[in-house]
């Protein structure tokens, strides 16, 4: 017997969502063997998650609050995975935005009204992220460092260097020996709506980053090229597209809208800076997982950030109610990858068994 | 050890790609001490029969036998087992390696430690044998396409190959390196092994084999001994009907220069000189060939025209405008346009659809791009026009563009190239790999373009069509001019000698 791969003539978008369905059964489908080693019903388990985010009130509002920082993140993916640049590093460029508008919060915070600060944190925010997605960026094009890897250890620095920011010279005054910083002042902090942790200006603001991220990529020059150098660099080199520009500005978006992020993170939820993994439950990662579902599509990630929002939610409340450990979301969230993934290549291609 | 083949047969062989026939019903034999020649066209199906035999490709119907026992080969491991070796057009060979090295990769009595060590005298004693001179230690990108040639053959005898199948083998070697592998396969069929050779050259197959087998379209349209035959009935065979193209090429008055090339120098990706202080200059209404074997400098001196490769020293420019190093997007604007050699791999975003990529190097232009905005109406329209004007084979324009045949993407490419109506025109190897009909057709469109005032540069290995549509022809040897002949000098017919190096004409 023997097993042949060879690439699928034809794929139809009829091709492309029973990939997907079936991806998601089969990721659910070896989840549920998890859950069953852990002596729990897998039916029952699942279903429970889905209940916890979707099934109520307050737990849709919940999944609302944590799908901002998803989507935001989950567009800017799109954009950089486009163009074939594997941006591991959203993590770090949501921390470094949090710090860069944290600051502008904390010094210019008690002088200016909030139509004034929140703008200015926004931005402060964005070039943080933006910064620290072209530091990879500009090692990629200049030197051909792998961004994997660089953007992946960014991670550690940026997040050390956020510790030592609050257990130092960011130490505030008023937390009673924490390593936190002080509250932001009343103008720098984001409104919620009522009856929820939904910081509506973040959510506003991720809605429109994805309109406007969707027109560039399919309107203009600019999306063009990014699309160019994603399916062939060399043709893009010789369609006289720069390389080094295109790659640059994509980073800078990439990075920058994560920036957005730790500005609604920290303004709209926590109110001061925290520890590293308080500040973002893992979102630069899980970001990366929405972005691949949503088929590096800028529009499907409101679906697909929804969707895993949804599930940190109902894992949140799996873990309390079942009793089941905390890194149980995330084997769910990697699981599923792993199984979109291998969705991906069924699809491009057809295995057949020969006798 | 499985035994020795005496004689091999493919009966009835079909295959096809994507619904399209490549192979049908094709019927082959030969025997122990024998050179087959199986010729055709590109495209005529000649290699993914070759490919089935390697165990590549598993065929839809039909059956190999060996010494008349029926075999399946369903992996080249199993080909490989069986006595069966091919050297690939394109070698599968290691750079960074030695020679040795990649002679010790896949080979099973290797030891585990220091396999190269071992080996190396075998090497140089069976090279030695067949007159297969190499030198085992040399790494893989040091030597020449001959080399690595003879390097390719040496492996398949240490996988104990009996039958070896060479697809187009001569395609990158000089006439004189052609020579030397014509004499060692003549001293391996006459120690016993059975030699396919897949060519579209009538020459070597009417020097080297004894039979040889004809496909067109992927069927078998005859066999002879190639005693019998001369070589315009082969050719009648392998076309289909008479090979006279009829391209007329009319007289152009001399005009003004548009490519002023001087005294160019350009390095290889090795950083070697690989093009060494070329000069010539093209007009318009004039069509400029280079012929010669291809990785003599052709593609870098292309790059170094075309802004994607940067000058040593020298000078390049067009309608008196200096553009030496200028970047690609500056020299488009400066009106040279550029179909480049693997046209898939350079020419088009395969992922794109259709439309997309009918404006590839134009996108920035005004017509289609507004205030960094992409003008789709326009350049929708543009991509049907370009459609309907170059005869592109496509469902629509909504199509992604990597399903589209060989021919239709090189006609996309050039339609695109040429619609923006370029001073000058840098074709490389426009019609490789393309049948008869896209062939004729893309040779027409660069007469055309010529007619109408443009200037071409051509670069091509396929001497035919230099001679068919060029007004001058330089021959590249090493990266260095042999000399450049009108095309009615007679001095044509020496154009063999340059390409090898051994004739260089005074410089004009």
């Amino acid at each position: 017997m023997k097993i042949r791969i060879t690439d699928r003539a034809k794929i139809t978008p009829r091709d492309q969502v029973l990939a997907l369905v079936f991806s998601i059964m089969a990721g659910l489908f070896v989840i549920g063997l998890i859950f069953l080693a852990f002596g729990v019903n897998p039916v029952f388990a699942i279903t429970k998650i889905f209940a916890g985010s979707f099934g109520s009130l307050y737990g849709f509002k919940e999944t609302i609050t944590k799908a901002i920082p998803l989507i935001l993140i989950g567009v800017g993916l799109t954009i950089a995975f486009r163009a074939k640049f594997w941006n591991i590093g959203a993590e770090s460029q949501l921390l470094m935005g949090a710090i860069f508008g944290t600051w502008v919060g904390l010094n210019w915070g008690p002088h200016l009204p909030a139509p004034v600060i929140i703008p200015l944190m926004f931005l402060a925010g964005f070039i943080g992220g933006a910064i620290w997605g072209l530091i990879p960026a500009f090692f990629k094009v200049k030197f051909a460092i792998n961004e994997v890897i660089s953007t992946l250890m960014m991670n550690y620095i940026c997040a050390e260097f956020l510790t030592f920011l609050i257990v130092g010279p960011w130490k505030g005054k008023t937390k009673f020996g924490f390593p936190y910083t002080d509250d932001l002042p009343e103008s720098a902090i984001l409104g919620l709506i009522s009856g929820s942790r939904i910081h509506y200006v973040t959510l506003i603001l991720a809605v429109l980053t994805v309109v406007i991220l969707g027109m560039i990529v399919y309107k203009t020059r600019f999306g063009y090229e990014v699309r160019v150098i994603g399916e062939n660099p060399e043709a893009a080199r010789y369609a006289g597209i720069d390389f080094f520009r295109t790659t640059l500005i994509i980073m800078a978006i990439s990075g920058g809208v994560a920036g957005l992020a730790g500005v609604g993170e920290v303004a709209g939820i926590h109110h001061y800076l925290s520890y590293p993994a308080s500040i973002s439950s893992g979102y630069g990662f899980t970001a990366i997982i929405v972005a691949w579902l949503a088929k590096l599509n800028p529009f499907f990630v409101i679906v697909s950030g929804i969707f895993f929002a949804g599930i940190l939610v109902g894992g949140d409340a799996i873990q309390i109610s079942l009793g089941l450990p905390a890194a149980t979301v995330e084997i769910f969230n990697g699981t599923l990858l792993v199984f979109l993934i291998m969705g991906d290549y069924f699809l491009k291609h057809k295995i057949s068994i020969e006798r | 050890m499985v035994k020795k083949i005496e004689k091999l047969e493919m009966r009835g062989i079909s295959k096809s790609f994507h619904g399209i026939p490549a192979n049908q019903e094709i019927d082959l034999t030969i025997s122990s001490g024998e050179i087959l020649g199986l010729l055709g066209e590109n495209g005529a199906g000649k290699t993914t029969l070759m490919n089935i035999l390697y165990g590549l490709y598993q065929p839809e119907a039909g059956e190999i036998r060996i010494n008349g026992e029926r075999v399946r080969i369903s992996s080249p491991l199993e080909s490989i087992n069986l006595g069966i070796g091919m050297v690939h057009q394109h070698f599968m060979l290691v750079d960074n390696h030695t020679a040795a090295e990649n002679i010790a990769l896949g080979y099973k009595q290797a030891p585990f430690l220091f396999p190269q060590k071992k080996i190396k005298d075998d090497i140089v004693a069976l090279s030695k044998k067949f007159n297969l001179e190499i030198d085992p230690l040399k790494k893989i990108w040091q030597l020449s396409a001959g080399e690595q040639q003879r390097v390719e053959i040496i492996k398949t005898l240490f996988n104990g190959a009996d039958l070896l199948i060479l697809d187009e083998p001569t395609s990158v070697l000089t006439p004189q390196e052609a020579q030397d592998l014509f004499r060692v396969l003549k001293d391996m069929k006459a120690a016993g092994h059975l030699i396919i050779l897949i060519s579209h050259k009538l020459d070597e197959i009417m020097d080297l084999c004894d039979r040889v087998t004809v496909l067109q379209k992927g069927r078998i349209v005859g066999h002879a001994q190639t005693a019998d035959v001369d070589k315009s009935t082969l050719a009648r065979m392998m076309v289909g009907r008479d090979v006279i193209f009829d391209i007329q090429r009319e007289k152009m008055p001399p005009s003004r220069q548009v490519l002023r090339v001087s005294n160019v120098t350009v390095n290889s990706d090795k950083g070697f000189p690989a093009v060494k202080g070329v000069s010539f200059d093209i007009h318009r209404n004039e069509i400029f060939g280079i012929a010669g074997v291809s990785g003599n400098g052709q593609r870098e001196l292309v790059e170094s025209i075309t802004g994607l490769r940067k000058l040593v020293s020298g000078k390049i420019t067009v309608n008196g405008k200096d553009i030496s190093n200028q970047s690609p997007r500056k020299i488009y604007n400066s009106g040279v346009s550029h179909v480049p050699e693997e046209r898939i791999k350079f020419g088009i975003a395969p992922g794109l659809y259709l439309y997309e990529n009918a404006i590839l190097k134009q996108h920035h232009l005004k017509e289609y791009s507004r205030n960094s905005m992409l003008a789709y109406g326009n350049i929708k329209s543009h991509a049907r026009s370009l459609v309907d004007a170059f005869q592109v084979l496509a469902p629509s324009i909504n199509v992604q563009t990597k399903d589209l045949s060989g021919g239709n993407i090189q006609k996309l490419i050039l339609g695109r190239e040429i619609s923006h109506e370029p001073d000058l025109l840098v074709a490389s190897h426009p019609t490789y790999g393309l049948d008869v009909g896209a062939t004729e057709y893309l040779r027409k469109q660069l007469l055309k373009q010529r007619k109408a005032g443009g200037a071409v540069l051509l670069v091509s290995e396929d001497l035919e069509e230099i001679f068919e549509l060029c007004d001058r022809i330089a021959v590249i040897f090493q990266g260095e001019f042999m000399g450049i002949l009108n095309s009615d000098d007679p001095q044509v017919s020496d154009i063999g000698l340059m390409m090898a190096g051994s004739l260089k004409l005074p410089a004009a």
